[in-house]
């Protein structure tokens, strides 16, 4: 930005110049005060976590109550079903829903949609949970990955939703007259022009909300560690094992998309 | 061909329709469940149950007044903390940072919204707690103890922790999203500002007025993960039904409260009790999100969208 530049052609520093400056210094104390805790957390994530981690915490079962040791193959495991499940109902849905409010989105029924959407994602996870108690645990008659699946993809689905109906809004209606212009129909214009030009975004925003439902199975890492010590330590590395997990694919996932969009 | 062309187009708008359907489906099972689940609840204790601040099981008394309260104030203070701070971020990461800076500390950011709340909780009550008792909260106490918002005693655990801990978790939220927003307002915005003669600070403003409607958007996306975030807050809010004034007192959530007893409640009235209080939490989500669209149609002039614009 040509801040030098502009303040000689004002000829004096003003007060407005000040007020500038002072706009942009708090910007950066924001960013450097919005960073730290979050730097702090994975200091200690890592300080606590990383001394329990090893090949034995992924493969063995739990360890009864006491005894040392002991792994949380059944936990990861569980973890990976659930969030499966929940990204397999959610993303094709919610992003369909997306597209749909983006593109042909201005009657009364979308209005509807959006602000139901708006709503979901003020649901808190326990009312969700709840509503999932009985709405399918019940009428199966016991506790299922299933159940825990749909919960996870009603978490995740307004989040996907929102963020895809901006993303998709973002392509630059440009796009879509010259597909149009050449002919192209308009689902065509739709899935082969409009979703892959915000394939990227869309993507970002679904691992956002596959990320916030993963947290929601961190629970599970912490059942069963009653005796302090033991808690403690396998809590942290839980958690560790919990945020590379996520943070992995995520970044791989963002990673591999910008190189496709790119090309 | 013509006829073809408009089915394929029927179809294909009809799927996309019936996803966008689904999402109202989904909401209306999860306000049939907990409006049944309430039944008992609220038949027995009316609209009293809003204004009671009892909360006994042995003698089945509910009231939800404390947990109402609770949510509301650790919320707003949450946000208080956040938008600011930010909104103030998002500006830097996608104005004034090199754009190499911005999109690696964004990423970053966005990887940390993968932690999972508990491990904020857990963050929370080991770290941060004792950092709040030991430090923070003697020396408020001591030197503006005469407000009553910072008179009692440093517990660590309490209003003022969870309102940290939940301005932490959901500052991701707004700044990456209030980032992506302002980095797809026109350049030409700025441009337009800085050839008039606008200092850098009132070209971003200038930017940030078209972004608004955007950046309303995260905030209540913010706003919705504060009012509900459950793990968390239930591990450093210190869970107990009285009503304070001060922020250093422990309180309790209306998630918090369903989190810490509904495997402990044993009876159909408890258990109704707390499915009551997950709906009026549900209650207040709905009125909390119609105030933000009014707000967010207000603030653009009748706009939809700050896309829609550009």
């Amino acid at each position: 930005m040509s801040r030098p530049a502009l303040t000689r052609a004002a000829g004096h520093i003003n007060r407005r110049a000040i007020w500038s400056r002072i706009v942009i210094a708090a910007c950066y104390g924001a960013g450097a005060i919005v960073v730290l805790p979050l730097a702090l957390i994975v200091w200690h994530l890592l300080a606590k976590g990383l001394p329990a981690l090893s090949l034995s915490f992924f493969l063995d079962m739990p360890k009864p109550v006491g005894e040392p040791g002991g792994g949380m193959a059944n936990a990861i495991v569980g973890t990976l079903i659930l969030v499966g499940l929940g990204t397999l109902f959610a993303v094709p849905v919610g992003v369909g829903a997306g597209v749909y409010l983006a593109e042909f989105g201005r009657g009364r029924f979308s209005s509807l949609v959006r602000y139901t959407a708006d709503l979901l994602s003020g649901v808190p996870s326990i009312v969700v949970g709840v509503a999932a108690y009985g709405l399918v645990v019940l009428p199966m008659g016991g506790f299922s990955a299933l159940a825990g699946g749909v919960a996870l993809g009603i978490l995740m689905l307004p989040t996907i939703i929102r963020s895809t109906e901006e993303m998709v809004r973002l392509v630059p209606q440009s796009y879509r007259e010259a597909a149009l212009a050449l002919g192209a129909p308009r689902w065509k214009v739709t899935q082969q022009v409009v979703i892959p030009a915000a394939r990227a975004g869309i993507v970002t925003a679904s691992m956002l909300a596959v990320a916030r439902a993963a947290g929601e199975t961190a629970p599970l890492l912490f059942y069963g560690r009653t005796p302090y010590d033991d808690w403690n330590r396998q809590a942290w590395t839980g958690a560790l094992v919990l945020v590379m997990m996520v943070t992995g694919i995520s970044a791989v996932l963002r990673l591999t998309v910008r190189r496709v969009a790119q090309r | 061909m013509k006829a073809a062309r408009i089915t394929a187009d029927g179809l294909y708008r009809a799927a996309l329709g019936g996803a966008a359907a689904l999402v109202f489906v989904v909401v209306a099972l999860i306000v049939f469940e907990a409006a049944r689940g309430s039944g008992l609840s609220i038949r027995t204790f009316g609209l009293g149950f809003l204004t009671s601040t009892a909360w006994d099981p042995v003698s089945e008394k509910f009231g939800a007044l404390p947990y109402i309260y609770g949510t509301v104030v650790s919320s707003a203070l949450a946000l208080l903390l956040a938008v600011p701070l930010g909104i103030g971020s998002a500006v830097y990461l996608a104005e004034i940072a090199p754009r190499r800076v911005g999109a690696i500390v964004s990423f970053v950011i966005e990887l940390l919204a993968a932690i999972p709340s508990i491990v904020y909780g857990v963050w929370g009550f080991f770290v941060l707690a004792p950092w709040l008792r030991t430090a923070i909260e003697p020396w408020l106490i001591a030197h503006v103890g005469f407000v009553p918002l910072f008179r009692g005693y440093p517990f660590g655990i309490g209003m003022l922790n969870a309102a940290i801990v939940l301005s932490i978790m959901v500052v991701p939220t707004i700044v990456s999203i209030s980032r992506e927003v302002l980095l797809s307002t026109p350049r030409s915005l700025r441009e337009a500002a800085l050839a008039l003669g606008a200092t850098p600070a009132e070209a971003i403003g200038v930017a940030l007025d078209a972004a608004r409607p955007g950046i309303l958007g995260a905030v209540i996306l913010a706003l919705g993960r504060a009012l509900g975030e459950t793990m968390a807050v239930t591990m450093v809010i210190g869970n107990t039904n009285r009503i304070s004034a001060s922020l250093l007192d422990p309180a309790a959530t209306m998630a918090s409260i369903i989190a810490n007893e509904f495997t402990e409640a044993t009876t159909p009235l408890y258990i109704s009790s707390l499915i009551e209080i997950a709906l009026v939490l549900f209650a207040i989500t709905i009125v909390v999100n119609g105030a933000a669209r009014v707000l967010v149609y207000w603030a653009t002039g009748g706009r939809r969208s700050a896309a829609a614009l550009a």
